[in-house]
């Protein structure tokens, strides 16, 4: 009983040691399990995680915690079906209960040529042993009963992509998980560290200086952030194709179960799913304009709880308790930048996480430090590298992740 | 938060008026590199604080115009 209500601290308060062998900036779910396969699978423990704000204070904390793998390219397949293997694993891998709830995920069509993007997209995973199909409004009905499938909306469901193993997760969780994870292998976090300055020395990262005064020396630097992505590049001179823009999403009052699947709309761009609370989330598009501010405005409200009443009209009567703003860096393929950049030894990019990025934690983290480690590129993280920008050979994933899921 | 944007023909309007174009940067040359044509492209300054940007004014005169925009607050001081 006593270890029940045990106060054994998650992660401790460390001083900066003057040398690293790797420092990760950015302290959200990527740099946490960067760090965490660093210790755990590659015995590399002299890590230090540093952030600017407290833990999972970015994104880890501001998405909306949905977990799915039904991509469109043969590259965004392979790379998050392996991200939802990890996170099937993820609360017995690091012994915390992550609450993840497989409820199943679907992407709604309303015009044709969606339809024919659904066909593309189920023919592709299944090839590449993905649960997901292309199911007809009779079957939409079933699954989701409160959906509106008639032909009272302006534009009514045709059809949606099924895909049974989406879900979501307690996002804090992951986060807090993972970092009690990187202390007990021997890791340290930092919160309230924010990284002003990276030293180079003949195209070679020697090190950080943080906001703390100290300089830190490190062979390997990180950049695992989201939104302060490009800021963070700049310090080393490496130019990046990101356009931060904010996403909005809201939450209503705890309503009885009656929805147990994420539902996406596209064409609406609105994504909706009710919490083991009972809430609704209900995310939208990213703004229209490029932004650093996480502050929320009317008009996204209004977009974001009109689109969701032609889904489900009957909760006209529900009331909004919340709405926040996070950052996500759009690349133009909407895929991410993963690994290292040509002419610059030590510094890797985990960035361009536009919509995508709490999804791909897990994979993201254990190929980077697999990549650390071995001083190789895995194949699955190969396609994302930033010199494909150069080499025009773009992952356009527009067309599964346009709208922020 | 949303904010206001003076259309150089309209005034002041609701940022949701307009359309936005992305920051402003210079065209290359049409014999300049390929690496430079990369870079105008994709790569992008993305500046957390004041950035010239254009914007159309799609809801109103249809005029294209530069507007400078802090991105960490979004004041607008042209």
């Amino acid at each position: 009983m006593r270890a029940l209500f045990r106060k054994e601290k998650m992660w401790q308060r460390h001083k900066l040691k003057p040398r690293y062998d790797v420092v990760v900036i950015g302290a959200g779910v990527h740099g946490l399990s960067i760090a965490y396969y660093l210790a755990k699978n590659h015995n590399i423990t002299n890590v230090a995680v540093l952030d600017k704000v407290y833990l999972g204070g970015g994104n880890s904390g501001r998405n909306t915690a949905i977990i799915r793998a039904n991509y469109m390219t043969v590259e965004g397949v392979h790379f998050y079906s392996e991200s939802l293997k990890l996170y099937e694993e993820l609360s017995k891998e690091l012994n915390f209960n992550l609450l993840f709830s497989q409820i199943g995920h679907l992407s709604l069509a309303h015009t044709d040529s969606a339809v024919n993007g659904l066909w593309r997209r189920a023919e592709v995973n299944k090839a590449l042993g993905v649960n997901s199909r292309v199911i007809w409004p009779d079957e939409i009905k079933r699954l989701v009963p409160a959906l509106d499938t008639s032909d009272r909306p302006r534009y009514p469901v045709k059809a949606a992509l099924y895909h049974a193993p989406g879900g979501v997760i307690r996002h804090d969780a992951v986060v807090w998980g993972y970092a009690r994870g990187v202390e007990r292998h021997g890791g340290e976090v930092h919160p309230r560290t924010e990284v002003i300055t990276i030293d180079v020395k003949d195209h070679q990262v020697t090190g950080v200086r943080t906001d703390k005064g100290e300089v830190i020396r490190a062979d390997c630097v990180v950049n695992a952030t989201s939104g302060w992505c490009t800021t963070v590049s700049k310090m080393v001179g490496v130019d990046l194709p990101v356009v931060t823009h904010p996403l909005q999403a809201c939450v209503t009052e705890p309503l009885k179960p009656f929805l147990d699947k994420v539902v996406v709309s596209a064409n609406l761009h609105v994504y909706v799913y009710q919490t083991d609370r009972g809430e609704l989330v209900m995310g939208s598009e990213i703004d229209p304009y490029s932004s650093y501010s996480q502050g929320s405005t009317l008009e996204t409200l209004e977009s974001i709880v009109a689109h969701a009443l032609e889904l489900f009209p009957g909760l006209r009567h529900v009331r909004v308790l919340r709405q926040w703003g996070g950052l996500c860096d759009m690349t133009p393929d909407y895929s991410p930048i993963l690994g290292e950049v040509d002419g610059l030894k030590g510094f890797v990019l985990d960035v361009g996480w536009g919509t995508y990025g709490f999804k791909a934690g897990p994979v993201s983290g254990k190929r980077i430090a697999e990549l650390i480690a071995t001083k190789r590129t895995p194949d699955v993280i190969r396609p994302f590298r930033l010199s494909r920008f150069r080499e025009d050979r773009l992952v356009s994933e527009k067309g599964a992740a346009a709208v922020s899921h | 938060m949303g904010f206001l944007l003076e259309c150089p023909n309209c005034g002041k309007r609701d940022v949701y008026e307009f359309r936005f174009g992305g920051e402003a940067h210079k065209r290359p040359r049409v014999n300049s590199s390929s690496e430079e044509w990369m870079k105008y492209v994709y790569m992008r300054e993305n500046v957390a604080g004041v950035q010239q940007e254009w914007w159309f004014h799609r809801l109103g005169c249809h005029k294209w115009f530069l507007a400078i925009r802090d991105t960490r607050d979004n004041s607008v001081s042209i």
